[in-house]
């Protein structure tokens, strides 16, 4: 379930509850960059989804969307807001293996 | 192998047979092998101090293509961008890495590898499920990389293959995912 334990001396970022509404409210920010993360045909959609889940705080149900997002269209936004913020989640996707990667967001 | 199953006390177990057991051992050495070949142990840095405010990583990403999977560039279309968050982020994200496959040949050990045991019984507590779905992740990425899959169909051309050796490692690709699903079942 929804735990991200840390292992060894790894400096894991901390989960953040991304309070992101579903509106396009992200216009508002001032820096808005994404974290993509891109399909491969080697990661699990089970995995891909118990990602976005466990370190995102995602619901089942988000995740499993954002994951199919991922494996259908080949790329999928999964966390918009200030960069150093997008940086860490980039940072944490390719700890879990997943190729994400930083882009300005299109507003 | 026995699938991963949770246990009432909260740990999650499974049970594999000596030869799996050296195998995921023998792969994890090999994830280590290779992110140490190009970031070295971390008493080995020569600058301690440079270290210390991390100045140190390197800045091109790797040209071997599974460290370069391993450790992908963050930004697609800015190489300076690129250059400068792997140069503050690359070491950590390598040392990460080691210490989950530490974490799985060292849990391996405690569960009868080391005295060779005919099962392999790995207890995981929270902490070292998540080391070992991401080691797991990365070994199938190095080996999917050696393998040449780049899309679902080089999956499937795999078990066409007529050669034995990729027969073999597309096996094990394989096995690893099916681990790897009943960890992530449980996880």
């Amino acid at each position: 379930m929804g735990h991200d334990g840390h292992n060894g001396d790894v400096t894991a970022p901390t989960p953040v509850e991304t309070e992101k509404p579903e509106s396009d409210a992200i216009v508002e920010l001032e820096d808005p960059w994404s974290t993509v993360v891109w399909n491969d045909p080697v990661n699990l959609m089970s995995y891909v989804a118990f990602v976005f889940r466990t370190y995102f705080g995602y619901t089942e149900e988000k995740a499993t969307r954002l994951m199919l997002a991922v494996h259908e269209d080949g790329k999928a936004v999964v966390s918009s807001g200030r960069r150093e913020e997008q940086e860490r989640h980039v940072q944490a996707m390719h700890e879990y293996g997943l190729w994400a990667t930083l882009e300005r967001s299109d507003v | 192998m026995k699938p991963f199953r949770r246990r009432r006390r909260g740990t999650v177990t499974a049970t594999f047979q000596l030869n799996e057991a050296q195998l995921l051992a023998n792969l994890a050495s090999q994830i280590i092998e290779l992110l140490e070949d190009r970031n070295g142990p971390r008493e080995s840095e020569p600058d301690p101090l440079a270290q210390l405010v991390g100045m140190t990583g390197p800045v091109s990403p790797p040209e071997d293509p599974v460290l370069a999977r391993l450790l992908p560039d963050a930004y697609r279309d800015d190489p300076q961008d690129a250059a400068e968050f792997r140069r503050f982020t690359e070491q950590t994200l390598s040392a990460g890495k080691v210490a989950n496959a530490r974490v799985v040949i060292d849990t391996l050990r405690e569960g009868g590898l080391d005295v060779g045991a005919a099962n392999v019984e790995v207890e995981l507590d929270a902490g070292q499920v998540m080391a070992w779905l991401r080691s797991l992740t990365d070994i199938r990425l190095a080996l999917a990389v050696r393998l040449g899959i780049e899309t679902e169909e080089d999956v499937e051309r795999i078990a066409e293959s007529g050669d034995d050796a990729t027969l073999a490692m597309g096996d094990v690709f394989d096995w690893l995912g099916f681990v790897q699903e009943t960890l992530v079942q449980v996880a």
